[in-house]
């Protein structure tokens, strides 16, 4: 492969083993969001004050039941769907955004410029979470706004990766021979620096998706994030804490969950950086 | 050299500002400020000679110095619910953050670094595989989770609680250093394997110098470089660390307390609490700059 701008196509025989395991547990995890709920006649909100603190295995109940007797199968399902709608949703979020930004910035040059990379360094300066819980102690905490919130995650970093990569495409010799045949601006934008510069954006979503769950979840595990009635794989952690020594299901399980999501997405960006970075690829 | 000190002292000044005045705007125009510090039940006068007191009635730009002039004289406000300075309440509970920051920070470097090292010069092994592997699982693992079942063996398995004041910092530690420490070993495996294929490196080795000299003598200086960095940006990852493991140990940290006060809308609290944050931040920004004076003698030249 001469040219680093195209995307690999891998043989399926030449993916590690560890990033086919990744990629089965992610199918199933999408599975079980959207088809789990045939898994189990309970509702996620329907209670039963004789099924209460049912360990896994109870007939009926096959990953048991919380404080309130509702069974955790359905609400494992819920919680999955919650957390892989803000996983993704926050993390394109954060990806146009910045990546807008981004080149913006490079594409602008001057005041735009300086305020943008100012932005980027207010940012650079204060954890995401921090961020976050500053914006819910004075608003009121609601699903949209945990969503952006959680969609800033990590924009500064594709504003400043996009505008490098930005700079350095619009020296290339092809968009200045682009250029010099009167293409319109958003043309060369559009057409010959997007392309080129989309795999960096590519790799950093991979990057920051795990964080963004990781994120989601520690919030909600804080009891800052998704609210009850609706519910998230932290939601049910945080709500499962308190009985840990009785009822450990309540919070290993989705914790399992969480772990797997993110510890699989990570490894499918690890393989997909060193595919797309030329440099690891002739090890 | 003059103005690499000034470029990045300037930067630092305008970040910090900018941030005072994005947390004062968006305090300001996130509601009614006075109403916010009053029971809900008050009369309208109370809320407005609270309006008068602090200034709410003067012009936005009045209110925006009085504020900077107030934080630059330590005036960083009250929390509404005990009345105490939040500086107060807050360097209370700064040395247990502290004593736990720095702790899971000398865990992350003590474990991470080694094993990267380790697992570079044993590059293709199959312990470089199982290091690198490990390390990948300690970056995924929610800290609360690792906290969580870290408290759930030692309950189980020798009938101790690792939660509270008198516990053991060391618990709560490896729980916040853990993704800092996988960070680490993968980081400096990959920094010492650029530096290992180095051409001075192999020009070393042509030479006939020992593989232990070239490792410390031309390896180490130059991988230690973005290392630096990396343990700089790592403090981010560990103050929102110990937002959560602090909450997991019940730590008394500074950490529980921003959890806390965003809970019971304590904004003054949380307010001082992200203003030292970003301070902090800031400033440990500067120390790695200046630490590449140091360190990075090519800087020193340009």
């Amino acid at each position: 492969m001469t040219d680093p701008t195209v995307f690999p196509q891998s043989d399926v025989n030449t993916i590690p083993l560890n990033v086919k395991l990744a990629l089965v547990f992610i199918a199933l995890f999408v599975l079980f969001a959207i088809f789990g709920h045939l898994l189990t006649p309970h509702g996620f909100r329907e209670t039963s004050l004789f099924a209460r603190l049912k360990p896994p295995g109870t007939e009926s109940y096959p990953l048991g039941t919380d404080a309130r007797g509702r069974d955790l199968l359905a609400r494992l399902v819920t919680g999955a769907q919650i957390t892989l709608v803000v996983a993704i949703v926050g993390t394109v979020i954060g990806a146009v955004l910045g990546s807008l930004l981004g080149i913006l910035a490079a594409a602008s040059r001057g005041k735009t410029e300086a305020i943008i990379v100012a932005a980027v360094d207010v940012q650079a300066s204060l954890p995401i979470i921090i961020v976050a819980l500053f914006m819910l102690a004075m608003f009121d905490n609601s699903f949209v706004l945990f969503l952006l919130l959680v969609g800033l995650n990590g924009w500064e970093v594709y504003a400043r990766l996009m505008r490098g990569a930005t700079l350095q495409a619009k020296e290339f010799g092809y968009v200045i021979a682009v250029r010099a045949l009167g293409a319109s601006p958003m043309r060369i934008y559009l057409r010959h620096i997007l392309p080129n510069i989309l795999n960096i954006a590519l790799v950093q979503f991979t990057v920051n998706l795990p964080l963004t769950v990781l994120l989601e979840t520690a919030l909600s595990f804080l009891g800052l994030g998704v609210q009850p009635p609706l519910t998230s794989l932290g939601q049910i952690m945080s709500e499962g804490r308190d009985r840990l020594m009785t009822a450990w299901w309540l919070t290993l399980l989705p914790g399992a969950i969480i772990f797997c999501l993110a510890l699989s997405v990570s490894m499918i960006g690890d393989w997909l950086r060193d595919q797309l970075d030329p440099t690891l690829r002739n090890e | 050299m003059t103005g690499y000190i000034i470029s990045r002292l300037f930067r630092a000044v305008v970040t910090m500002l900018l941030t005072v005045s994005m947390v004062f705007l968006f305090i300001r125009f996130s509601g009614d400020p006075a109403a916010a510090l009053v029971p809900p039940d008050a009369p309208q006068e109370v809320i407005d000679q609270y309006a008068e007191a602090m200034g709410l009635d003067k012009p936005l730009w009045q209110q925006y110095s009085g504020y900077v002039g107030g934080l630059l004289q330590g005036n960083f406000g009250f929390s509404i619910h005990t009345g105490i300075a939040v500086e107060e309440v807050f360097l209370d509970r700064l040395p247990h953050t502290l004593q736990l920051g720095i702790t899971a920070l000398f865990l992350a470097i003590a474990i991470g670094i080694p094993i990267g090292a380790f697992a570079a010069v044993q590059r293709g092994s199959v312990l470089d595989r199982f290091l690198m592997g490990v390390s990948v699982l300690a970056f995924a693992m929610p800290n609360f989770l690792f906290g969580l079942i870290l408290i759930l063996v030692a309950a189980l398995s020798f009938k101790t609680f690792l939660g509270g004041e008198n516990a053991h910092v060391i618990w709560p530690a490896l729980t916040l250093g853990l993704a800092s420490m996988g960070s680490f070993a993968r980081f400096t495996r990959s920094s010492v394997l650029e530096t290992i294929n180095a051409p001075y490196v192999r020009a070393a080795e042509a030479r006939g110098i020992p593989f232990h000299i070239r490792l410390s003598h031309h390896v180490v200086p130059n991988a230690a470089i973005p290392m630096v960095t990396l343990i700089g940006l790592s403090l981010g990852s560990l103050v929102a660390g110990s937002v959560v493991t602090e909450q997991v140990f019940a730590w008394p940290g500074v950490g529980q307390l921003l959890v806390r006060s965003v809970a019971t809308r304590d904004l003054a609290q949380v307010q001082f609490i992200v203003l030292v944050v970003a301070f902090t931040m800031v400033m440990a920004n500067l120390v790695v700059d200046m630490l590449y004076l140091v360190i990075d003698p090519r800087i020193r030249v340009k």
